[in-house]
């Protein structure tokens, strides 16, 4: 059936066939008639999840198939949310190893796009607790594979953007918790070097992020709140909450029902929220007992706060700066965005470590992700943002990307070439693309 | 005691959720239909999203002579049987090959009626249970583009409403579900209406909600109510040349 899809970034939109199979005998029916592309969730921001000849979403095949609570690894089909790995392990005492800013995603998104959480300087990218996949091939065959077994079609497909097959289930390894409560600690940071200084001090957290604020230029440029945590033990726990660990008040989702116009996120109240946002850390830094959902997910308290973009959609711009030119870049990088007087509204800085997959975005730097209406003058803006990125030998993240232009991503990854080769010779080129991969000629 | 669901027409995407949700609340769960082995997946999920007992069996409503047999296999007389059994067929085909449309009458009504008057009996012996039908607001008033499948699920609805008058001092109670459009296989490259429409979830929840309750008959989305009520006051000299 033809639906007209989007990212969660609500631009592009493309008018796809879409296929909902419930066996895989359905995908392999639909291999060898044209391109087609993977699907999971949809929250990816661009054109990654989108095909117009064929769009397979995975949602239907959503079965957990297994759990050893001795390895506490998870066996499952790569439409599981991980908001149900959550809902029925966390009471278990299992927690994700890594996880998005949103639980709204696959198991088989996560994989594909070798996702990143807020402790990935410590332990790696999702890809690191994947024990195994089993991926559907261009000639319909399933092969499982893992890091010592068909390693080429494991690495590639961590971080491959659905381009090297379906993944139909994936072995997850859980990690055991004491309970479902994270002990944040909040500190503000008057400029961009005490950020930066603050993210070296506190490199041994297990889970580090910052919130910057993208729209003072001055003194207060770049200046932050940076949130570290670590899972509560059951000492960090008052007997109450002792007495039920995995106990959390359930938040409740709430929707925006209608789209709002593109005016409502504009120039000044970017910078009211972001002065607002500043001046509230700095009143709450200290340590506190936060729940898992408000820790990992503030932003999934909306369901659908895409729609705050209106309906022109929205981009979001994230790149990663090597460690060796992080200040510099992300300078460079917050400076242009402050001095554009636009600012953004959501502007997030996390510190990664290398990386797994063998397109996998993560490398050790920083990492700045930041939220832009779509119209003219932030597609020029993220122009110069790319330049500066590419001159400070970083790179994008294409689970994020809808507009990059196809030099520019050539510029900046010198394992594209590697990849698209590895890919014809497999045979997936021309069987798995995406509208991203035919824009960035992957 | 552990309690336990039965699931007949396991396949459907909504039968998949409402197992889900049972067995998120600790029933144990038996899944049964055509050709069990496919419901193998789900009773490996059902077990690992919420440690349950779970398992599937044989069930095929056009065949109601092994209908008792098939209760009587069962790991015990459940606590609640859900029936998601039914088939729309093609209206074209059920016109023009009344054969068709036959099969389509047997699969929708005949069949469900059948298993759940075996589960009724058992039930009202033991003095407790609750029945529940997926019926349809198709049953509600013949149309020309679905009167074949309409006309069984006004038979099922009857059935339904008299089984719930006669067990209902018996101290086993029958929901009439009638779920409007879903999104699911069978209404796959149909284009719905939105506000119409509800997903398999939404189907789950309403139905724990209304066993839990006790409720008669439900609308999943309440605005189907509204909908059937001025579609069935519509006057038949009106109706009959309407296109709906
Ligand atoms: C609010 C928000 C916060 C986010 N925070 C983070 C973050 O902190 N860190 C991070 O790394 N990412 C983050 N993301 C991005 C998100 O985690 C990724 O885009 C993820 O891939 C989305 O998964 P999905 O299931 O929605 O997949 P989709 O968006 O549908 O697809 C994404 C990619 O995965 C491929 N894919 C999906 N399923 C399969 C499959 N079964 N087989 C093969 N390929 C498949 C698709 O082809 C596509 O290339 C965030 C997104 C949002 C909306
Ligand atoms: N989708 C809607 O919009 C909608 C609206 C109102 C009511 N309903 C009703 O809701 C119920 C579920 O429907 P659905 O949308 O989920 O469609 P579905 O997937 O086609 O479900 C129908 C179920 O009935 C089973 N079935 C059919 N013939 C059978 C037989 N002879 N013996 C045993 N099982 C048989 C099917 O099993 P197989 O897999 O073996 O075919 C399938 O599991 C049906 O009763 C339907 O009439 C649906």
């Amino acid at each position: 059936m033809i639906e007209t899809l989007s990212g969660w970034g609500r631009t592009p939109r493309i008018a796809c066939d879409v296929l909902r199979p419930r066996t895989e005998a359905q995908i392999a029916a639909a291999l060898g008639r044209g391109s087609l592309i993977a699907r999971g969730n949809g929250r990816a921001y661009g054109d990654a999840a989108l095909n117009a000849g064929l769009t397979v979403d995975m949602r239907g095949m959503d079965h957990m198939l297994g759990f050893d609570p001795e390895t506490g690894v998870l066996e499952a089909e790569a439409g599981v949310l991980l908001s149900e790995i959550i809902a029925a392990f966390l009471p278990r005492g299992w927690f994700l190893p890594v996880t998005p800013g949103t639980k709204f995603v696959t198991l088989g998104g996560a994989i594909a796009a070798d996702v990143h959480g807020k402790n990935h300087h410590i332990d790696g990218s999702f890809g690191a607790f994947v024990d195994w996949i089993d991926v559907m091939g261009a000639d319909g065959d399933v092969i499982r594979c893992r890091k010592s077994e068909n390693g080429d079609l494991f690495r590639m497909t961590l971080g491959g953007m659905g381009l090297t097959g379906v993944i139909l289930r994936a072995g997850l390894r859980l990690r055991p918790v004491e309970s479902a409560w994270i002990v944040q600690e909040t500190t503000a940071a008057p400029d961009l070097d005490a950020l930066l200084n603050l993210f070296e001090a506190q490199a041994d957290r297990p889970y580090l992020v910052a919130w910057v604020d993208c729209t003072t230029r001055g003194a207060g440029l770049g200046r932050g709140i940076a949130m570290a945590g670590r899972h509560a033990a059951l000492d960090d726990l008052t007997p109450g909450k002792r007495a039920r660990p995995f106990e959390t008040p359930a938040r409740r989702a709430r929707r925006l029902p209608v789209d709002l116009p593109q005016l409502a996120l504009n120039r000044f109240t970017a910078r009211a929220f972001n002065a607002a946002y500043y001046r509230n850390g700095a009143r709450e830094a200290g340590t506190a007992l936060v729940d898992w959902d408000s820790y990992f997910y503030p932003l999934d308290a909306v369901l659908d706060w895409n729609r705050a973009y209106g309906r022109r959609g929205f981009y979001q711009f994230q790149c990663v700066i090597p460690l060796a030119q992080g200040r510099a870049g992300i300078r460079a990088l917050i400076e242009t965005v402050a001095a554009s007087g636009r600012g953004a509204f959501l502007s997030v800085l996390k510190q990664l470590g290398p990386s797994s997959g063998a397109l996998s975005f993560p490398m050790e730097g920083y990492t700045l992700a930041l939220d832009f209406p779509r119209a003219a003058w932030s597609e020029r803006l993220m122009e110069r943002l790319d330049s500066i990125t590419l001159a400070h030998g970083g790179r994008f993240y294409l689970a994020k990307d809808a507009r990059l232009a196809r030099g520019t991503f050539r510029s900046a990854e010198t394992r594209a070439q590697d990849f698209a080769e590895a890919r014809r010779a497999a045979g997936h080129s021309g069987v798995f693309g995406s509208a991203q991969s035919e824009r960035l000629g992957l | 005691m552990t309690k336990s669901v039965l699931i007949l027409g396991a396949g459907s995407d909504m039968a998949k959720a409402t197992a889900r949700l049972y067995a998120s609340k600790g029933y144990a769960v038996r899944l049964a239909g055509r050709s069990p082995e496919r419901f193998e997946t789900l009773v490996a999920d059902l077990r690992t999203r919420s440690d349950v007992d779970a398992s599937c069996h044989a069930f095929d409503a056009l065949a109601p002579e092994g209908h008792k047999a098939f209760v009587d296999a069962l790991p015990d007389l459940p606590d609640v049987a859900i029936c998601f059994v039914g088939a729309m067929g093609q209206q074209s085909e059920n016109a023009a090959d009344p054969l068709k449309g036959v099969e389509v009458m047997r699969a929708t009504f005949e069949g469900p009626a059948s298993v759940l008057a075996h589960l009724a009996n058992g039930m009202e012996a033991r003095g407790s249970g609750t029945l529940v039908g997926v019926s349809s607001v198709a049953g509600d008033r013949g149309r020309a583009t679905n009167y074949v499948y309409g006309s069984a699920k006004a038979g099922f609805t009857a059935f339904l409403s008299g089984l719930r008058n006669r067990l209902a001092k018996r101290g086993v109670h029958v929901v009439t579900v009638k779920p409007g459009f879903v999104a699911t296989a069978m209404t796959e490259g149909m284009d719905t209406p939105k506000p119409l429409t509800a997903d398999a979830q939404e189907v789950a929840d309403a139905i724990f909600a209304a066993v839990a309750k006790g409720r008669n008959i439900i609308y999943v989305r309440p605005l189907w109510r509204l909908v059937m009520a001025v579609i069935v006051s519509i006057p038949e000299p009106i109706f009959k040349k309407l296109n709906l």
